[in-house]
């Protein structure tokens, strides 16, 4: 039976198949999928370092790399090239992998290679912006991921990082066209999952980029080119925010993708119910966009009533991952069982440890439902003063895009790599060993933020220490916490360098005329066929999840705005 | 559709969990009486606050018995009052303040406390607190503000009504209605 030849091929003691890996069958999709690992993991690396020398600076272990007029510039870097050029181009490559294996359909060639060039050109001149910040030239982005007005940027980054957005989208008419190939081939049939989770995702960023894209289009574009003369902060402000909370989503979705579909092979078995991931996905799609207030709650000038809802719109979108937590666990738990675990919990045991793919993914879920956790914190309206804008914040996101969504990203290339290069493995100890130590700089990291936080201590600064100001710490010290930070923050810079280690010898290896690993997927215990056909009909979600905006967004919008475009005005203000 | 029966209980409890959280949330509100900062602030123009008859002058205003408000500006890289001289509030009253930017975003995190909101140039943010024991606070920036945004602090003094003079207030008039005030008491104020 297949189902048992792939649990024995993922358990470590491979067993050669014959080339018929995605290069062979796709060779273009392939060369784009590839493309986009490149830029990403480029991207990694680079954030990665300005990470480490945040983590050290910040805490006072070595001060030696930048002064803390510049720290905010690698702070810039850190956060665009993680949270938005890695993200991005892993998403943009995997979801191209997961369209066309599913579909067993082609991306067509032009519009492929112009995505990814429109994509690749927007992160070379907003790069290009941010690190210009540590030449002291008259090009910088010293803004922060978050770009707020009426700090200003140079023109070159908002025009890099609106090509970045616009390039995603043609990605997602690529995959949307992909789709509508297969669909005049296959009238009746239920959407492949794969797919269905890339074009539900998708139409989730085409409604919540839109903020984003209006923000920088209309008002800050123009704004830094001295077109108009100011903008309204909180307005602009808002529209970041509306995209905001979503992108996170635009993370956590692709991660969901690999739980859901290819975790339970890795974990020997199926995926427990194909019908609750694409409910899980609806949801996603109906809930993401109105939430984006509650980064808002401590803002003036917004109603305590929109901030509700927003409030309780988050709380709700739990639900989805909660779910995923069952369906991924139960599925886990299938696999364990197949390939002999027994017991409460002693199945636990039996998965594959020591397939990095597998335990990078499991380890990355274990994380995030910590990470869940400290997020029913900051969503929870009231509670969230004690805690914003202080060190708990990276500290959850750390564990959520930090872990859930980069673990996952990073396990799922020893899977996927070999499948786009045609090379096996390499470093294969390195590979193994490589999560964990993920695991373990996290968690001291993580831990540490979350406390520091707790005691006031804020975010975002490149001195922690202040005059006037004593941090009353809950457990521990002030200064253990900050060796923690640094020191989690060296374990996870190691762990990145053991990662693109694997990633360059893969890469540069020979071709192999066996791999070991196959793209085949088992079939889930519930299959599509016990889901209503209306989950696969997006228009209506994408319909319901737009009226929900209009409800959150449209009344607070229009008070933003009911008094001028551009009032209460500020000028661009150089950092 | 089907549905497992323990990820139907699973449903359950995680419905029942969401709407605990929100249940806590609305107490905090209703019962409680946490109040959200809100749009109660209006909004001012950044970009000419020195005719603003109070933040022309932030600082220290007395508007009822023990009632008080104090109007602070943020600017790179200072809180006007708190930086160069402490906001000075007695204990024991009431306190709103307002609080604006003349340019950038800033935050102003009261540390140790629930103080803790973003400034944002063209809004006003409008907190109403009381502080019962007399003791110093540190003031944060604590949003990005610029390249010097680590060295934004200040300082809140809560001091004991005894030690509160018309010398800590913009509207001293006010105040010498009410109480006279002790001059000797104003010069160990400056620290």
């Amino acid at each position: 039976m297949a189902f048992a030849d792939e649990y024995k091929e993922t358990a470590g003691e491979a067993i050669p198949i014959d080339r018929e890996a995605f290069v062979d069958q796709y060779p273009h999709d392939a060369f784009i999928v590839r493309l986009n690992l490149a830029v990403a993991f480029g991207a990694l690396g680079v954030g990665g370092l300005f990470g480490l020398i945040q983590a050290l600076h910040r805490t006072g272990i070595y001060r030696g790399f930048v002064s803390s007029a510049d720290y905010y510039t690698l702070l810039t870097g850190h956060g665009v090239l993680l949270a938005l050029v890695f993200t991005t181009f892993f998403i943009t490559g995997i979801f191209s992998w997961a369209v066309v294996a599913s579909l067993d359909e082609k991306l067509s060639e032009r519009l492929s290679k112009l995505w990814f060039g429109t994509m690749f050109v927007g992160t070379l001149l907003a790069g290009f912006a941010i690190v210009g910040g540590l030449t002291g030239g008259p090009v910088s982005a010293d803004v922060l991921f978050t770009f707020y007005a009426p700090m200003a940027a140079s023109p070159i980054f908002y025009l890099g990082a609106a090509l970045l957005i616009v390039g995603s989208w043609v990605a997602g008419v690529d995959w949307f066209l992909a789709y509508r190939r297969w669909r005049a081939e296959h009238p009746d049939e239920r959407i492949p999952l794969r797919t269905f989770m890339v074009l539900s995702t998708m139409l989730m960023w085409y409604i919540s980029t839109l903020g984003v894209a209006i923000e920088v289009v209309v008002f800050l574009l123009p704004w830094s080119l001295g077109l108009i003369p100011a903008v309204d902060p909180l307005l602009t402000r808002t529209l970041f925010w509306y995209f905001g909370h979503p992108v996170v989503y635009f993370w956590l979705m692709p991660a969901y993708l690999v739980w859901y579909t290819i975790l339970p092979k890795l974990s020997g078995g199926r995926l427990f119910s194909d019908p609750l991931a694409r409910v899980v996905f609806i949801l996603f799609v109906i809930l993401s966009t109105p939430v984006g207030f509650h980064h808002q709650y401590v803002d003036p000038g917004i109603a305590e009533g929109f901030k509700f809802i927003a409030m309780t719109n988050t709380m709700f979108l739990l639900l989805p991952s909660l779910l995923t937590a069952f369906t991924v666990v139960a599925s886990m738990e299938h696999g364990a069982r197949q390939r002999g675990g027994t017991g409460r919990l002693g199945w636990l045991r039996a998965l594959p440890w020591d397939n990095p793919a597998f335990s990078g993914c499991a380890l990355a879920g274990l994380m995030f439902a910590a990470g869940g956790f400290s997020g029913m914190i900051n969503a929870g309206m009231n509670i969230n003063y004690l805690i914003h804008n202080t060190l708990w914040v990276p500290g959850h996101f750390h564990l959520t895009v930090g872990t859930a969504a980069a673990l996952t990203f990073m396990a799922i290339t020893y899977w996927l790599l070999p499948q786009v290069t045609g090379k096996n493995l390499k470093l294969k100890t390195v590979a193994m060993v490589q999560p964990f130590t993920w695991f373990v700089g996290m968690t001291l990291m993580s831990n540490a933020m979350h406390r520091a936080g707790l005691a006031g201590v804020p975010r975002r600064t490149a001195e922690p220490q202040y005059a006037n100001v004593e941090f009353e710490n809950v457990i521990g010290g002030i200064a253990e916490m900050r060796l923690q930070i640094a020191i989690g923050g060296t374990i996870l810079f190691i762990a990145l360098l053991m990662f693109l280690a694997v990633v360059v010898a893969t890469w540069f290896g020979e071709r192999s005329a066996k791999l070991e690993v196959n793209s085949e997927l088992p079939k889930p215990l519930s299959g599509p066929e016990h889901s209503p056909v209306v989950l696969d009909d997006l228009r209506i979600w994408a319909l319901i999840a737009i009226v929900l905006v209009a409800i959150a967004y449209g009344p607070p919008l229009w008070s933003m705005v009911a008094d001028g475009l551009f009032a209460p005005g500020s000028p661009p203000i150089p950092v | 559709m089907e549905i497992h029966r323990f990820e139907k209980l699973w449903v359950a409890l995680a419905l029942l969990l969401i709407v605990g959280f929100i249940g806590t949330v609305t107490y905090g509100a209703v019962g409680a009486g946490v109040k959200m900062v809100d749009e109660s602030g209006g909004t001012v123009d950044a970009n000419a606050l020195n005719d603003h008859p109070r933040f022309g002058e932030p600082g220290t205003y007395q508007v009822g018995e023990n009632e008080y408000e104090v109007y602070v500006v943020a600017r790179q890289f200072l809180f006007e009052p708190g930086t160069n001289e402490p906001i000075r509030v007695p204990a024991g009253s009431t306190v709103t303040f307002h609080i604006t930017s003349s340019d950038v975003i800033h935050g102003f995190e009261v540390a140790g406390t629930n103080i803790n909101t973003m400034v944002i140039p063209g809004q006003v943010t409008q907190i109403t607190v009381r502080f019962e024991e007399s003791r110093s606070y540190g003031i944060i920036c604590h949003e990005y503000c610029g390249a010097a945004h680590h060295t934004m602090e200040g300082q809140l003094q809560v001091v004991p009504p005894s030690d509160f003079s018309s010398a800590d207030l913009q509207n001293p008039a006010v105040a010498d209605r009410d109480a006279p005030v002790n001059d000797a008491d104003t010069e160990e104020e400056d620290e």
